[in-house]
């Protein structure tokens, strides 16, 4: 899906001939020690920063010049590692705008949108899929962090994307918050493409079908999390590293 | 339907509409005909702000040269009047197709910008017409442009100054509730969205840059018509109309009044209006010359006032009225 892709922000090469593939219903998760390029690489494939030289490749399609607007359109949904909802919104609405962009053009003046039930509904599904129905109403500024969190899991599902960019949707969680967050992605598995971006090495290596390691823009080791968890190099460079500082 | 009319700020707003439609026959009454071009002002000026609320109070774009849209309705009746066109829809027309075209290219250039940028920007092209203006010799130059008859509406016959007045306020209420319908629509959302975070709106699939660009344009139209308007009001099309200030005096009307409400900048029209007009003509017979040096420096006076209500409600008058009824979610 992705080819030789390269961004480079001056000297420092974010993404350095980065080659990697989601295939359908995978969940493929990129790890990688702080500042290896993870988020630069979600920002590049959906849309909000053009790479200098490379290729994306979504379902078939070379989008690699197509605004990020229309990426989402073509069924790339992304959550973001530090949360980015609509705090001005309830969280309902959050997700019914998630199933509105889907829904055609919005130059529709005169109907109400808070009693449209092609829009309600979808989105109250969605709400309780990631356990937030009780909070419908509730703002999205008064929603705990982890509630947050949900939420845009919530707006990447009502997108009903064919890809999901998750960048650490579990960043900043409680245990047991992560656990659900966990739970919810295994549940999900097989019906959407994943890419996860994720610290939680617990969480990393209970979902994922294909670990890429990434260091310094470049991938070190791509394989199932046993040859991963195995690798010499990987250990040396990052796991290694981790349990030394643990 | 129904649900709407069941809220509370909606009948406020239609009570003080109705409240509004009395002024000619109480200024009738009281026979002080000048009440009724008073309010006409108040109308204009608040069709005006509720025009560029739309983009300012719902879609977070704070447009700095609105005035300029009040200046080519007001020109489009002085320049087609002086040329002999009479006709009130030909007025209307043109001061509609230019203002829709220059809407259209000047926000398409000022919306690749955001925040102070944006500010700047739209300022700098209202400035610019403001010269353009004041560079048209044919047309009164710096001076203006007398408007010699009004624009004719065949059985409208604006210079009967109730007609004008009831005119004004019949698109005001017309505006408003278009307005209502528009901000709770699918449109509307994605506005309000694109004032919460148009960076998760663009990640959500919106091609943000047109939603932004039609509520830009409709805004500016609704001042055009605030122009034309005006100019009627006046007789008169001048420079003036399109300075700075009278943009600087429509973001003061939206922010007093409150600007996450519809009704907001009515409100703050005629707050201000009314205010300049006490404090300009004020005669209470206080000692030691004080009526005379507030009639002077009644810009002050108004200063100290905007800053206490802004400090005090920050929701701006209507809005902390209209936001404390609301019960709690």
């Amino acid at each position: 899906m992705v080819e030789q892709l390269v961004k480079r922000y001056g000297g420092l090469a974010a993404t350095d001939g980065l080659d990697i593939s989601v295939e359908t219903g995978e969940i493929h998760a990129v790890i990688g020690p702080n500042g290896a390029g993870k988020t630069t690489l979600i920002n590049q494939l959906s849309g909000e920063i053009r790479p200098d030289a490379g290729r994306i490749v979504f379902d078939g399609q070379d989008i690699t010049q197509t605004p990020a607007y229309r990426r989402s359109l073509l069924g790339m949904s992304r959550s973001y590692q530090i949360t980015s909802v609509l705090l001005d919104f309830t969280a309902l609405q959050n997700v019914a705008m998630a199933v509105q962009a889907r829904a055609g053009h919005s130059f529709a003046f005169w109907t109400p949108a808070a009693t449209d039930r092609s829009l309600i509904d979808p989105a109250r599904e969605a709400l309780a899929q990631v356990g937030l129905a009780d909070r419908a109403d509730t703002l999205a500024a008064n929603l705990a962090h982890g509630e947050q969190r949900q939420l845009e899991l919530a707006v990447a599902l009502a997108s009903r994307p064919k890809l999901l960019l998750l960048d650490e949707p579990m960043a900043g969680m409680g245990h047991a918050e992560a656990e659900g967050i966990v739970a919810l992605l295994a549940s999900l598995k097989g019906r959407y493409s994943m890419l996860l971006v994720e610290h939680d090495m617990d969480a990393v290596f209970a979902l994922a079908d294909r670990i890429t390691v990434l260091v310094y823009g470049r991938p070190i080791a791509c394989g199932a999390p046993d040859e991963i968890r195995s690798n010499p190099d990987v250990r040396d460079a990052y796991l290694g590293d981790q349990d030394a500082a643990a | 339907m129904v649900e709407q009319f069941r809220s509370p700020r909606l009948w406020f707003a239609a009570s003080f509409i109705a409240l509004l439609a009395l002024v000619p026959v109480i200024a009738a009454l009281i026979g002080q005909p000048y009440y009724v071009t008073l309010f006409t002002r108040i109308t204009v000026f608040g069709l005006a702000a509720v025009g560029l609320n739309l983009i300012v109070g719902f879609g977070g774009l704070v447009s700095f040269g609105h005035a300029l849209y009040i200046g080519i309705g007001a020109y489009a009746v002085g320049i087609l009047t002086y040329h002999g066109v009479t006709n009130g829809f030909a007025h209307l027309g043109a001061a509609l197709a230019v203002g829709a075209v220059s809407a259209m290219l000047i926000g398409l250039v000022c919306l690749r910008a955001s925040g102070i940028a944006f500010i700047m920007i739209t300022l700098a092209f209202a400035q610019m017409f403001y010269f353009l203006a004041v560079s048209l010799r044919q047309y009164g130059g710096d001076d203006g442009l007398t408007i010699s008859t009004r624009s004719d509406f065949g059985a409208l016959t604006l210079d009967n100054p109730a007609v004008l007045y009831c005119t004004s306020l019949a698109l005001l209420a017309l505006t408003l509730y278009g307005f209502h319908r528009a901000v709770h629509s699918r449109f509307g959302m994605v506005l309000r969205g694109c004032k919460s975070n148009e960076r998760r709106m663009i990640a959500l699939g919106f091609p943000t840059l047109r939603y932004k660009l039609l509520a830009y344009v409709v805004s500016a139209l609704v001042c055009v018509i605030a122009g034309v308007l005006l100019g009627n009001l006046t007789r008169y099309a001048s420079p003036a109309y399109m300075q700075w200030i009278v943009s600087g005096d429509l973001i003061v009307m939206i922010v007093f009044g409150g600007m996450s409400t519809l009704l907001g900048p009515v409100v703050g029209s005629a707050a201000i209006v009314i205010l300049e007009e006490l404090l300009t003509g004020m005669r209470l017979g206080l000692p030691f010359g004080l009526d005379g040096a507030i009639n002077a420096h009644w810009m002050a006076l108004l200063g100290v006032l905007i800053i206490l209500v802004v400090r005090m409600l920050k929701q701006g008058l209507y809005g902390s009225i209209a936001g404390r009824r609301r019960k709690p979610a």
